[in-house]
């Protein structure tokens, strides 16, 4: 399993009820599903993904997150997650919105831009930073909304938003002391746990 | 013999009548006493008999789902591109069952057959049936055949019509529904093709109010419009202009001319018939007369119009899947324009409110509404991934 993956599912209480937006190959949703017995919906856009997801026995509706969630009723998840797929949505603040409407808590995990590998790329060469991890280039890239850990923290405060846990790694999905000192300066991805302030 | 069939054929099948004395009262109130079903079955039912596929026909379909009645049938039945061994619907490990339903002309009771209680066709006098009357019917079917609980109940169209009414009203019996390139409801523009159908179905002199047989005639010209119109609806703009598109002189590519090929080569400047479209939809509706009884096409056309399993909980369609307990996938395509994939995503979304477990899928295909029986990759093996996984649940499940 993706390190990631693998801090987010102690956050998720069995038998719970489990949407996951942008969820790949279903393979988060399947573990959860087979370890945890949740009850699992996952949205994607990508044809092998999705029959990956049958394949997984994993329930999967084709729906973009572009066009929103209103198909869902509130309060219906414990838990909505957004995995790696922030920074590629036109409006991440609505589905924000949405993830806390549909669900109890909202597990998020994103690129933190605000990297020092990031920093010192755009610094020494003046180009978009380009990387093994995010190998696109500007004009193909999927991922239109890059932000840092510090702008998403912001974001939470503005909205009301309480943050439950925060994690934050290096690429390999190894946390560290010093990582935590300065996440926003030395996490390459964040991971956050949150939940409306008034329930 | 059957070494002549193709590997991944079920081969040679035959059909059985099967006969119910068991009166079916119908959404009408009106009762049949007795009826008849027509049945073909591919693969073998296991020994905790859970491996059952029961499938469900659309309007113009039957029995004859796969396979071939005769080594010398040019066509196999009408769903072979998702029903053998190794193929989506897997021979190999499902027990699959298909019928006529009642009202139908393949077979089972219907307005072709005669009424045993006046020796009479039942022409206009067969009673209107409705999706829930044929699930009913289907089943009596299922006890009959000794089936619990059905593995999946899959179906196209207004086959998906009735996998939905078998998750609302009989969810203890399926495992599973699959629902493909249906509704949850006709739309008035679909109400307002079908009203064309029938109407020149019931304005041809030949159709004698329905007492056709009687006369020894049926009402050719009347279905022959009735299945053109119907046909124009399974296709979409972009399967017309490729398919009637082929031999283009003035344009570089096929299918640029808008689908637009002559017949002759020439216009004749008289109102013949000039263009390949117009020549297919006359042998298309021909062959379909020759083929389908016309009360049978106006019960199934009702049966369409009439479905709406929301009707008995105000409305809420959500509300009429709150027991379903079985797990549904749910697929449309992009090009149908008779139930586009919008009316699937109702299904979906009304599933979802109800807090049930869904699947579903866009695929994207050219053939319009036509698309649910054609060997379309994406979809195909959505079908057998989503089988296979049916399949493994059954062989996880504990022995009964």
């Amino acid at each position: 399993m993706r390190p990631d993956l693998e801090i987010i599912q102690r956050w998720i209480e069995p038998g719970s009820r489990v949407l996951d937006l942008g969820c790949g190959d279903g393979g988060l949703l399947h573990y959860l599903k087979t370890s945890k017995r949740v009850r699992e919906i996952g949205l994607e856009i990508d044809p092998t993904n999705i029959l990956k997801c049958l394949q997984h026995g994993v329930n999967v509706i084709e729906q973009n997150l572009d066009q929103g969630l209103a198909n869902f009723q509130s309060e219906s998840f414990d838990t909505v997650l957004l995995a790696q797929t922030l920074q590629a949505l036109s409006r991440p603040d609505a589905l924000i919105d949405e993830m806390l409407r549909i669900g109890r808590r909202g597990i998020i995990t994103f690129p933190n831009f605000g990297n020092w590998k990031s920093r010192l790329y755009l610094a020494s060469r003046g180009r978009m930073p380009v990387s093994k991890f995010i190998p696109h280039q500007w004009y193909d890239t999927p991922n239109i909304h890059f932000c840092t850990v510090k702008d998403f923290d912001a974001l939470c405060a503005e909205k009301n938003i309480e943050i439950i846990d925060r994690t934050v790694v290096d690429s390999q999905h190894q946390g560290s002391w010093y990582i935590r000192a300065w996440p926003n300066f030395l996490g390459e991805i964040a991971i956050y746990h949150i939940t409306r302030k008034d329930s | 013999m059957s070494n002549s069939f193709p590997p991944d054929s079920v081969g040679l099948v035959q059909p059985q009548l099967l006969q119910f004395d068991i009166p079916l009262t119908l959404r009408s109130g009106k009762v049949l006493e007795q009826f008849d079903l027509m049945v073909e079955t591919y693969g073998e039912l296991n020994r905790d008999r859970s491996n059952a596929i029961l499938i469900c026909h659309a309007l113009s379909g039957d029995h004859h789902a796969a396979g071939f009645h005769n080594s010398s049938d040019k066509k196999p039945g009408w769903w072979d591109a998702c029903i053998g061994p190794g193929k989506a619907i897997d021979t190999n490990l499902f027990y699959v069952v298909s019928l006529n339903n009642l009202g139908g002309c393949a077979g089972s009771t219907g307005p072709a057959s005669k009424n045993p209680a006046t020796g009479r066709y039942y022409g206009p006098e067969f009673p209107v049936v409705t999706v829930r009357d044929w699930v009913n019917s289907q089943l009596l079917l299922s006890d009959r055949l000794g089936i619990h609980k059905w593995a999946a109940v899959v179906g196209g169209s207004l086959g998906g019509m009735q996998v939905l009414r078998w998750a609302i009203s009989y969810p203890e019996r399926l495992a599973h529904a699959i629902c493909i390139a249906a509704a949850p409801k006709l739309s008035a523009q679909n109400i307002a093709f079908n009203e064309v159908a029938r109407q020149s179905i019931s304005n041809d002199p030949q159709f004698h109010e329905g007492r056709y047989l009687d006369h020894g005639t049926y009402p050719k010209q009347g279905l022959m419009l009735a299945r053109m119109v119907g046909h124009i609806t399974y296709l979409s703009d972009n399967a017309m202009r490729a398919k009637f598109g082929r031999t283009v002189t003035d344009f570089e590519q096929t299918g640029s001319n808008f689908g637009r090929d002559l017949r002759t080569g020439e216009l004749s400047f008289a109102f013949n018939v000039d263009f390949q479209v117009e020549s297919y939809l006359h042998y298309q509706g021909e062959r379909f007369s020759e083929n389908f009884d016309a009360n049978t096409y106006l019960l199934m056309t009702k049966a369409l119009d009439y479905f709406d399993p929301s009707v008995d909980y105000d409305g809420d369609l959500s509300s009429a899947f709150a027991n379903s307990d079985c797990k549904f996938l749910l697929m449309s395509f992009s090009t149908d324009w008779r139930f586009p994939p919008e009316r699937s995503r109702e299904i979906a979304n009304a599933l979802l409110k109800a807090d049930r477990q869904v699947s579903y899928l866009e695929i994207e295909a050219d053939q319009g509404h036509d698309a649910f029986l054609l060997p379309i990759p994406r979809y195909v093996d959505a079908l057998k991934a989503y089988l296979l996984g049916v399949h493994e649940e059954l062989c996880d499940a504990p022995r009964s």
